[in-house]
């Protein structure tokens, strides 16, 4: 009552209904000035750029649908063996057997839409929690890789060239030193935003994750929501996957581990809450960029790698911890106001 | 009372979990414009036979009844469909969703074509702060409030006002009042009259005597998942509901037991909850 009213301007409301942007825009900025810093020019201009976007559009592409499906209070771990299992499916079909490169894609998606629909299929149809379902699919899928790389192939490694259109489509470096995964993934950052806070799909993210007994009741088809987000995940992993391939020419069996902490890594940051119900596309782009930005800048910065584990480590706990405050904050807002 | 078909009706409905049977030979009906106060301890079966109502598990045995024809739900959404709303109990609403948000979810508004839908947020919020207003909750004015920053009764009105939007003919509340203090329990009180007021039959569950029968019309008593008390409004005292509610023991047999226990214990009332005396 003793608050004038011009105090609840646009900057402020947004400010509070979307805390998880203004808290990881300060940190974006403050990782970039550092890095920027100690990385002088060279981390300034286009090859700073093109390094840490190019890690950004990877696990970019794959953070925005593990943020959904967090959103929706479940993980994804089996993106991490979804990607190989796709390049060496593509890498199979169009490089060993020398098929089309169009069907070796079709191919590398299917396998991501398929693990995804197993995933989604287990989680929603048990009680079993989604980390350990995921964990053995990913196994699963490893082991299911490796056997039949090995027997078809008879090595762990396939070689493949694509054809000029895919390759420009899906493995161009733009004006020599930006990848082509960059425009993917704002096409990605693009859907997702649609899913997610624009069409109504997006409402029953968030119940399913805010209280998935109450979403049901009120007529919520939570499965279907549920294997939709897995399908989405294993998709956008096997897109990884695939332009790898295209990219390099080269598919291994032993890549793509790294995506799975890394893609959680930047979902978190981008101030997505681990429980579910609560969370937003710009955060997990935001999480992402800043992810990159401290996974490369540490390169062109001359300090010990291992202190950018140090810092995003760091940045991990900053973004809880400031997410819980300024969630507390959009929560009593309105409680005040009467 | 009168020759009107009841809007629901239960028949000999059992329920049982696996080898636990939970409600036997349930026979109940609830007329338009009525409300029936469902009461009976903890763990008597209450919220399964409302989730049973609801569509959310289905009749082991017997049948449902809806304006007199036999329905099967096999899916909350099928209830829901036929005009049966629930609130149930711990639950309903989204802490982390904005008021507009949750009021419409599963049901949301869209505008534009198929496949680019676009939730409706300005429609929504305006239907969803009137209809909780018209239930005389003045204070929600902004759809976008996050729902977790009001108050238990308001969170409990805002889920009744939106079982109510949505066209409800049987409103079904698990124990909404419980959790609230003296003024936001006469607030959902005054909502679940409103509701009766519109004709809609109303399935309500407490364990406060006083908040039945402030509301209620006619009264069942569940003890063990059995009816054991079936009566309407005026025929019991409130004693002797309190009574039934305790599971069949007097009031005042617990009562001696409890004196008979501090004769026996120097004075000390039984310990419920640990406390720290000196
Ligand atoms: N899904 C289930 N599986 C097995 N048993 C169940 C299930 N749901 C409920 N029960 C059992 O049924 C009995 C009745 O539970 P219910 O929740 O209906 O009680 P209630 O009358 O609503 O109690 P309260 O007043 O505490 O809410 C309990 O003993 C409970 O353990
Ligand atoms: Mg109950």
């Amino acid at each position: 009552m003793s608050r004038p009213t011009a105090r609840h301007g646009v900057g402020l409301s947004v400010f509070q209904r979307r805390p998880e942007v203004t808290g990881g825009l300060i940190g974006l900025v403050v990782v970039y000035a550092f890095f920027a810093y100690l990385g002088g020019s060279v981390f300034m201009q286009a090859p700073g750029w093109s390094s840490f976007l190019s890690v950004a559009a990877e696990v970019g592409i794959i953070a925005l649908p593990v943020g959904l499906l967090m959103i929706a209070g479940e993980l994804d771990i089996s993106v991490g063996a979804i990607l190989p299992a796709a390049s060496l499916t593509t890498a199979v079909i169009s490089g060993h057997y020398d098929l089309p490169t169009y069907m070796g894609i079709a191919g590398g998606l299917a396998v991501g839409v398929i693990v995804g629909y197993v995933n989604g299929l287990l989680v929603s149809r048990t009680k079993i929690p989604s980390l350990i379902i995921t964990v053995g699919t990913m196994f699963g899928t490893m082991g299911l890789t490796l056997g039949l790389t090995i027997m078809i192939a008879g090595s762990t490694g396939v070689f493949m060239t694509p054809d000029p259109i895919s390759k420009a489509l899906l493995g161009q470096f733009i004006g020599g030193m930006f990848r082509v995964t960059m425009v993917w993934w704002v096409l990605f950052i693009v859907v997702v935003f649609y899913i997610l806070h624009i069409s109504p799909w997006g409402n029953w993210i968030f119940a399913v994750g805010g209280d998935p007994e109450s979403a049901r009741n009120a007529g919520i088809p939570t499965r279907r929501v549920t294997v939709g987000l897995y399908m989405l995940s294993g998709f956008a992993a096997a897109f990884v996957g695939v332009s790898q391939v295209i990219t390099f020419q080269s598919a291994q069996v032993a890549a793509g581990q790294s995506f799975i902490f890394n893609s959680i890594m930047c979902v978190v940051i981008g101030g997505v809450l681990l429980t579910g119900g609560a969370g937003s596309v710009i955060g997990i782009v935001i999480g992402t960029l800043t992810f990159s930005i401290v996974n490369q800048g540490i390169f062109f910065s001359g300090l010990d790698p291992n202190y950018g584990s140090i810092i995003i480590g760091v940045l991990l706990l900053a973004a809880v911890l400031s997410n819980d405050t300024f969630r507390n904050i959009a929560l009593r807002y309105g409680s005040k106001k009467s | 009372m009168s020759n009107q078909t009841p809007v629901i009706e239960l028949r000999n409905v059992d329920k049982s979990f696996g080898p636990i049977d939970v409600l036997h030979e349930i026979s109940l009906k609830v007329n338009a414009g009525e409300v029936l106060c469902l009461l009976g301890d903890n763990g008597a079966g209450k919220s399964t036979l409302i989730k049973t109502l609801a569509g959310v598990h289905s009749p082991t045995r017997g049948q449902i009844l809806l304006d007199g024809k036999p329905m099967r739900f096999s899916r909350p959404k099928d209830a829901q469909e036929k005009g049966i709303a629930t609130v149930h109990q711990f639950g309903g609403t989204f802490p982390l969703m904005t008021i507009g948000r949750s009021f419409f979810a599963g049901v949301e508004p869209t505008k534009g074509i198929w496949p680019f839908k676009v939730f409706d947020r300005s429609k929504a919020n305006q239907i969803a702060v009137k209809a909780v207003q018209d239930f005389g909750i003045t204070r929600i004015d902004d759809g976008d409030r996050l729902v977790g920053g009001l108050s238990g009764g308001e969170r409990q009105s805002l889920a009744i006002a939106r079982a109510v939007h949505f066209g409800a003919r049987v409103l079904i509340l698990d124990e909404p009042t419980a959790a609230l203090g003296v003024k936001q329990a006469a607030h959902v009180l005054r909502i679940v009259n409103e509701a009766k007021r519109r004709g809609l039959a109303v399935i309500f569950i407490t364990h406060q005597v006083m908040h039945a029968m402030a509301v209620g019309d006619h009264f069942a008593v569940l003890i063990r998942g059995a009816i054991a008390a079936d009566f309407r409004k005026g025929e019991k005292s409130r004693e002797e509901i309190t009574d039934l509610m305790a599971g069949g023991e007097t009031m005042s047999d617990l009562e001696a037991q409890i004196e008979g226990y501090m004769e026996t214990h120097d004075g000390h009332p039984p310990q419920v909850a640990s406390q720290s005396d000196a």
